[in-house]
């Protein structure tokens, strides 16, 4: 008993807050907080020569929007606020000019695409707009998808298509991104008022 | 020997900073998961466009950036005012982006390279002509993927209103 007298004394650990405290200055400096986020989009790949004949599509299916170098819209020949653009969006891709499409709810009109997926939407913009314009109108036209691909979701599945997991609903996904497939194609910029 | 007597003490005890440590460490452990080494030195400023169809980059390591917007007040005697890429930590050329992706590709794994994310943060007042530069260049250097950096907007009105 009297031999275990002579304990191993204890550590000081009185400095251990100083240097907790110096690593976690460290990483407030060092790091930030701000996670990545933004529009994902995927390039044509380039060819060195210009394809001559671009397959012909009807002048009904595509739907353009122009947008200037004083960042203003011009819609299917009519000028637009960006607010309205996704209604406009969604009411060309939802047309269903053809009857073919089951799903659509659109008006059905002649003069407007033949169903979703012959529909394209061609933004075309000048060397002037401004980056901050071309992003909300690449986002008012995912969107459009987006709300459409939502409301068919809902619809068959009874579930928000927002919340699925890439994973776990990679079959339903599949047939939503069928049923609304995103066509959007990006003209040469023009330049006018560079 | 003198019996030494105790004095009672009157003054307040000490507080007791043994778990000190245990809550620095613990702060010190969610900054260390919550956030992200800060990559580079931004030579250009850049004020993010607003979009509401915004995905997360899932990984860090698939993800190279390109910069573009006006030097930074001090770079400005050197630079000019006009926006610039920056790839990196220095400012480039766009005869400049083609190697630094054919670089960045190098460095990954070869099923990494596949997936490369090209993030472009550009300042909303940059013209898209400086962006149509770059995406070219990308799809020269076979680099498709790629994200526009944007924020969430904190009410969707604001989005839609002419200033912004």
């Amino acid at each position: 008993m009297a031999r275990n007298k002579r304990a191993i004394p204890e550590i000081n650990a009185g400095s251990m807050a100083d240097i907790a405290f110096l690593l976690l200055i460290f990483y407030l400096v060092t790091t930030t907080m701000d996670t990545d986020k933004g529009i994902n989009r995927k390039l044509p790949p380039y060819d060195e020569e210009l394809v001559e004949d671009p397959p012909p599509i009807k002048e009904r299916n595509i739907f353009t929007v122009l947008v200037n170098s004083n960042d203003q819209l011009l819609v299917e020949d009519e000028y637009l606020q960006i607010s309205e653009l996704r209604a406009k969006a969604m009411e060309f891709i939802d047309n269903n000019g053809d009857g073919s499409c089951e799903h659509c709810q659109g008006y059905k009109i002649s003069t407007s695409s033949d169903n979703p997926d012959k529909a394209v939407v061609s933004l075309q913009n000048d060397r002037g707009t401004s980056y901050g314009m071309y992003v909300k109108v690449q986002n008012e036209l995912v969107a459009a998808y987006e709300d459409l691909r939502e409301r068919y979701a809902q619809e068959k599945f009874g579930r928000s298509y927002r919340g699925m997991d890439v994973e776990e609903d990679k079959e339903i996904l599949k047939e939503i991104k069928l049923a609304y497939p995103q066509k959007i194609s990006e003209a040469e910029p023009l330049n006018i008022g560079g | 020997m003198a019996v030494i007597k105790k004095k009672k003490d009157k003054s307040l005890p000490a507080v007791n900073t043994s778990a000190l440590p245990d809550i620095v460490f613990m702060l010190l452990f969610f900054f260390m998961v919550a956030t992200v080494m800060r990559e580079v030195d931004l030579k250009v400023t850049v004020n993010k466009p607003q979009a509401t169809e915004i995905q997360k980059l899932e990984r860090k390591s698939l993800v190279t950036y390109i910069y573009a917007g006006a030097p930074r007040v001090k770079y400005q005697d050197k630079f000019g005012r006009s926006p610039r890429v920056q790839l990196n930590d220095a400012f480039a050329s766009l005869d400049d982006i083609q190697p630094f992706v054919i670089q960045e590709r190098e460095q990954k794994s070869e099923e990494d390279a596949a997936m490369m994310t090209m993030s472009i943060k550009a300042d909303k007042t940059v013209k898209m002509g400086l962006i149509t530069d770059i995406k070219l260049q990308l799809r020269k250097a076979q680099a498709l993927k790629i994200n526009y950096s944007s924020n969430q907007p904190k009410n969707v009105e604001a989005l839609y209103s002419s200033e912004n």
